[in-house]
């Protein structure tokens, strides 16, 4: 599987490097669906330049990334270019690899299931095969590399490139197993973004289940893995703060990188939810409001991980989901990561209801972005109105989509339990209704 | 009050007009510097220069090389934030021989009022529309066209509303407004009403696409005038070119219109200083202006001066046609996604690749080849460098035509009852999305290409009887649409063509076109040429699938 994956690897960068190359690059570069204030370029560069005249580059309110990412382009800034297609390219092999050993222990557990005699049997036919099974990973690293919202996030230079390479190197120690580096990566992440945060409750369900320590509040061995784990985690991100302190030799970076996450003062438009409200927001209801925002990010964790307790990788695809839908600078660079782990869930196909749609919404959105925005600034015929409704769409297809995955993978759960053809006590055909 | 009301005014303004009605032809740049300072006004010119992509012939100019004067009229007690602009284009020849005279007639009259609290700018551009891109470039500091100017050593604020004359003669019978600018863009309706009250008001009539406005509305023939002058206007807008000087500002989000004079047979002539009365009426109204025009509606089709038709009248019409085809997407969906009956290898993605990127690959061809290869063709035909690529164009498109059955003898194992399926669900999708787009930034173009796009896209399938669906198709394909919307534009301006003249007039408009997009960067060409044309091949390849 080495030759394609390489195949694939040469075209996704000489895509790249076309792009980069041609004039597209600026256009795409300024264009606020593909960059954020935390992930533009043009700011890193403005804080490198500051720094080296000796300011501190979190004055100005200009610069709001972390001191270990001024510090990366510090000494990589002449080769941008090849960093973020190094980044693209780190993120597509880390999927790659994960989702290849995910399909082993899928197959395995669901062989351990088939011999213990746990289906019924006329479910037979939503059994996986290794046939069906094969062509994943690869389908997972084209679906990130060939997305055109990851292309153009890479050829913007967007910081958000970066992130998700930290993510997917996540994803791939905690399905390895490895729970040191799995703390010290989602570490990494979430010192960039806050985010990341909800992700350690799937991470620890699938380390404690990858070591069989059993998923029980009441055991001692279930606290004793979590305080090793937050242990872990909370000491690396200590030591990787105070490492920025002295780097930089002030605290101003946490105000302006996580103040500015957290209180959502510029309000550029993007493709997220939070700047239209907060445009017409008044003051003295400004707080309550950004709370309930945030809280929504969060929100979702604690009930998802009671649903999906046994399926910690799904749930890991659900929280990504869900932070980029609902964070307060979404681009459409975090969008193409959790679009990415799409393939892996096909075998859901003939449950989905909505994938029609959904995909015609995102096209379509996709289509009306730069056209809305042009009517808007340019012409001026249209107003944020008009922008903000084709963000609503777009947000609105993209939970759609999310709640439609976890619909069909619910609704496969219960008939891999309880039968695939459900007959009512009189034997007509039963209809399955989702409460 | 205003021009008329003191006689001693109205004498030296018909003193100045005799003397500056001789005809200027050429750019008499050191007579309009030195007329303009002695108005009273800061003069500065700025030269250009670009070469055409090929030459021009409808204007017979291929380098070009300019000045642009323009002279500033500060506003006595304001700040300089704001600006409104008069322009005139000065062309050599009877073209607008009068309108610079009238424009620094004005200029001198504006000069002594003290109510001014715009800066006035009296632009007096060469080459047209050339020029006018020349100058709105310079002052927004922005280059988006590669033309070469001399920076602007004077500047007003931002410019809030432009006006541009086109008088030819001296004595007028009507005014006519222009609206339509690059892109199909409009001017706010605000503009054109207000033009409307003061044609009103000063007994100046005044017409749309030239065209007198009746009054029996209820009357077929009343009915159907309306609708002949609405249809001028969806052509004039669909085809993205500016109509007129103003055409250029409206990109910058500066309302902006164009007044031309016609003289016609009527026997009640007005004469320039009425003129004059309305243009300084209507900057009196500007000038008073708070903020930008944007009360009105942006999007509209006027039948005639008095009436509109509104975006939320028209729109509704486009989007029942991109119903039908987002019908036929899901109906294809339904199809695929219910089990086959005979089980068969479901199409993978390279099956519908393929057409996509040879679709896409012809489309870019017929985009980069016209231009890039002109030099050869001319060495190899005898041929001019403007047909070379309007015939280059023509002969990429009609090639084209003959791909599908050239792929399939290609690629083998393609032609399965599920691949036209995939493929035309994703050739409607794209269609849909790609009208969709279109109809909200240029109405006219989109709801023209709908018209003729939705029937064919909605039922063509390899089943239906192929020659007559391939005649059809081609007869709706875009390059037809054109050819007949030429000879209706000329039906509708009552100056109908013999086929040989409305061929040619058909190849002046395609060179026409692709000018425009390199001079000016209108949208029509590259938006035909690699979007709607490759569209149109996949159903043509859909129509011919084995």
């Amino acid at each position: 599987m080495a030759a394609p994956l390489s195949l694939l690897l040469v075209v996704a960068v000489t895509i790249r490097a076309a792009l980069n190359r041609s004039s597209l690059a600026e256009l795409i570069a300024e264009r606020v669906e593909v960059v954020s204030p935390i992930t533009a370029w043009k700011r890193v560069i403005e804080g490198l330049a500051l720094l080296d005249l000796g300011v501190s580059p979190y004055s100005g309110d200009v610069f709001h990334e972390t001191p270990l990412i001024i510090y990366l382009f510090h000494f990589l800034v002449d080769y941008a270019e090849i960093t973020f297609m190094l980044a693209d390219v780190i993120t597509a092999v880390a999927l790659y690899v994960a989702m290849k050993d995910f399909n082993k222990q899928v197959f395995r557990k669901q062989k351990f299931s088939l011999e213990a005699e746990r289906y019924p049997a006329d479910c037979l036919e939503l059994i996986r095969s290794p046939t069906e099974m094969f062509y994943i990973p690869l389908k997972v690293a084209m679906f990130y590399l060939l997305n055109p919202f990851t292309i153009l996030s890479c050829v913007a230079k967007s910081t958000c490139g970066l992130n998700n390479a930290v993510l997917s190197l996540f994803v791939l120690t905690t399905i390895k197993g490895n729970v040191l580096l799995s703390a010290i990566f989602l570490c990494l992440a979430t010192y960039q973004s806050i985010y990341p945060l909800t992700l350690c409750a799937p991470a620890m369900l699938y380390l404690m289940q990858h070591q069989y320590v059993p998923v029980n509040p009441r055991r001692a061995a279930f606290w004793w893995f979590v305080v090793q784990y937050l242990f872990m985690y909370l000491g690396s991100l200590f030591v990787i703060v105070c490492l920025s302190f002295f780097l930089l030799g002030s605290w101003d970076f946490l105000p302006s990188v996580y103040g500015f996450i957290l209180s959502v003062p510029d309000l550029t438009p993007n493709i997220g939810l939070f700047w239209y409200f907060f445009a017409e927001m008044f003051e003295h209801f400004r707080l309550f409001f950004l709370c309930v925002f945030q809280i929504n990010v969060f929100f979702y964790t604690v009930p998802l991980c009671i649903k999906l307790k046994d399926q910690p990788v799904f749930l890991m695809f659900m929280q990504l989901a869900v932070i980029s839908i609902f964070k307060s600078y979404p681009t459409v660079g975090d969008t193409a990561l959790y679009l990415a782990f799409l393939p892996v869930w096909s075998h859901l196909h003939r449950f989905l209801r909505n994938i029609f749609l959904v995909s015609c919404v995102l096209l379509a959105c996709s289509a009306l972005f730069p056209v809305l925005w042009h009517l808007w600034i340019y012409a001026g015929s249209a107003n944020s109105n008009f922008y903000y409704a084709i963000t609503l769409l777009f947000n609105v297809a993209q939970i759609l989509l999310v709640s439609d995955y976890f619909y069909a993978f619910l609704r496969r759960e219960h008939h891999l339990t309880a039968g695939l053809y459900l007959k009512k006590k009189d034997g007509s055909e039963a209809t399955l209704v989702l409460k | 009050m205003g021009l008329l009301s003191d006689p001693n005014r109205r004498r030296a303004l018909i003193n100045l007009l005799t003397r500056l009605n001789a005809p200027i032809c050429g750019m008499p740049v050191d007579w309009l510097v030195k007329t303009m300072q002695a108005q009273g006004l800061e003069v500065f010119t700025q030269s250009f220069s670009r070469t055409l992509p090929f030459p021009d012939e409808n204007k017979e100019r291929y380098i070009v090389k300019g000045t642009n004067v323009y002279g500033i009229l500060r506003a006595p007690r304001a700040p300089r934030t704001e600006a409104l602009v008069l322009s005139a284009p000065c062309s050599p020849g009877d073209n607008n021989n009068q309108a610079v005279g009238l424009l620094l007639g004005l200029a001198h009259y504006f000069r002594s009022q003290v109510f001014w609290a715009k800066d006035i700018i009296f632009l007096v551009n060469e080459h047209d529309l050339i020029g006018m891109q020349a100058w709105l470039e310079s002052y927004h500091h922005t280059n988006t066209t590669g033309m070469d100017w001399s920076p602007l050593q004077g500047r007003g604020g931002s410019i809030q509303a432009a006006l541009s004359l086109e008088l030819s003669s001296d004595v007028i019978t009507s005014l006519d407004i222009i609206l339509e600018g690059l892109n199909g863009q409009l001017p706010n309706l605000d503009l054109a009403n207000l033009f409307y009250a003061f044609c009103q008001k000063i007994g100046v009539l005044c017409t749309i696409q030239g065209r007198l406005q009746r009054n029996d509305w209820d009357s077929v023939s009343g009915y159907s005038h309306a609708v002949q002058t609405m249809m001028l206007m969806v052509m004039k807008q669909a085809s993205g070119r500016p109509w007129g000087d103003h055409g250029l500002f409206l990109r910058y989000h500066i309302e902006a219109a164009t007044i031309k004079g016609i003289n016609s047979f009527r026997q009640y002539k007005t004469d320039i200083t009425t003129v004059g009365r309305l243009l300084e009426g209507m900057f009196r109204k500007l000038n008073n202006l708070l903020e930008r025009l944007h009360q009105s509606y942006f999007f509209y089709l006027m039948p005639s001066l008095s009436h509109f038709v509104s975006i939320g009248y028209y729109m509704p019409a486009f989007g029942l046609l991109a119903v039908i085809l987002l019908l036929r997407a899901l109906d294809l969906w339904v199809q695929l996604v219910s089990p086959p009956a005979v089980a068969q290898s479901s199409p993978g993605v390279l099956s519908v690749l393929t057409p996509l990127v040879i679709s896409h690959l012809t489309g870019a061809a017929l985009y980069i080849l016209p231009t890039r290869f002109q030099e050869i063709a001319v060495e190899h035909f005898p041929v001019s460098e403007t047909e070379a690529v309007v015939l280059t164009a023509i002969a990429v498109y009609t090639a084209g035509l003959a791909l599908p059955h050239n792929t399939h003898r290609l690629l083998s194992g393609e032609g399965t009852e599920q691949g036209w399926r995939v493929l035309k669900l994703v050739a409607v999708l794209y269609l849909a999305v790609l009208l969709g787009c279109t109809a909200l930034i240029n109405f006219s173009l989109g709801f023209i290409l709908a018209l003729t796009l939705v029937p064919v896209a909605a039922f063509v399938t390899p089943h239906v009887p192929k020659t007559l669906s391939a005649v059809v198709l081609v007869i709706l394909s875009p390059a037809f649409t054109l050819l007949f919307s030429v000879f209706f534009f000329q039906e509708l301006e009552e100056m109908p063509v013999s086929f040989q003249d409305g061929w040619l007039l058909y190849l002046s408009v395609i060179s026409q076109g692709i000018l425009d997009h390199y001079l000016y960067g209108s949208l029509v060409y590259p938006l035909i040429a690699l979007m709607v044309y490759p569209c149109w091949l996949l159903f043509w390849n859909i129509l011919f699938w084995k």
